[in-house]
């Protein structure tokens, strides 16, 4: 299925892209799954993105926990913790 | 809806003027500005950049709005947040809350500013003589916002 991916903020910065449109496998059907894909590329994408980093995403724009699916034509967006105002 | 994410500067009189205009039945307006510092957390900072989600980011914030008029008797509601590159001094944020009575307004601006600081998506880069680095997420902000989740929270 297809999905677009974004990266915010520093994450953005220590992945070096701002986002990819992905073709992914039904296993990456929820956002535990996309992560795990992700994170297997190695590198900085292991590192970024490993277990027990503070790390938010959010599917079409709204806060997602792991278990959330992921469907065909969703914007999935990983993010540190906010720091506005 | 009052939500506004703008790159230019604010001018919070007018905004509060606008926002009570025409509607006598207004008698309290609490108000919040926020405003880039030199400093934080001991270095010295030269400048910085506020970068958000466009679409979440706004999304995010009505949704704080639509919540504190869900828990305070409010009439109306304002939300300016600034991005892009800020130098000290200069402001970044305005809430503007108005109601009949002060208890209210008071409780839903800080309200909606310890949900904005954890929940509404924008991200502090810091320009120091070190060089540059994002700002850190507090824990202080989210023992803030988590105090509206006691049930004495709503006693306005």
């Amino acid at each position: 299925m297809k999905i677009k991916v974004l990266y915010l903020a520093s994450l953005r910065e220590q992945l070096g892209k701002s986002g990819e449109d992905l073709e992914t496998s039904p296993a990456t059907s929820t956002v535990a799954g996309l992560r795990a894909l992700l994170m297997a590329r190695g590198g900085a994408w292991q590192a970024a993105l490993a277990q027990g980093r503070a790390l938010r995403v959010a599917v079409n724009q709204e806060m997602a926990q792991p278990t959330t699916a992921v469907k065909p034509g969703d914007e999935i967006a990983f993010f540190p913790p906010v720091t506005g105002g | 809806m009052a939500v506004r994410i703008q790159t230019k500067d604010f001018d919070a009189g007018a905004e509060m003027a606008a926002l009570r205009l025409n509607n006598p039945k207004i008698g309290a307006v609490a108000s919040f500005i926020g405003v880039c510092r030199d400093a934080n957390d001991g270095t010295a900072v030269t400048k910085m950049t506020l970068e958000h989600y466009p679409g979440m980011t706004e999304r995010a914030l009505e949704k704080i709005v639509v919540e504190a008029k869900a828990r305070w008797d409010l009439m109306e509601v304002l939300v300016v947040h600034r991005v892009g590159e800020l130098k000290p001094g200069d402001q970044i944020v305005l809430v503007v809350v108005t109601g009949a009575h002060r208890g209210e307004a008071f409780a839903a601006c800080e309200f909606i500013m310890d949900y904005l600081k954890t929940r509404a998506p924008f991200w502090k880069k810091e320009e120091t003589p070190q060089g540059a680095r994002w700002v850190e997420a507090r824990g202080s902000d989210d023992e803030a916002a988590e105090r509206w989740n006691s049930p004495k929270a709503d006693v306005a």
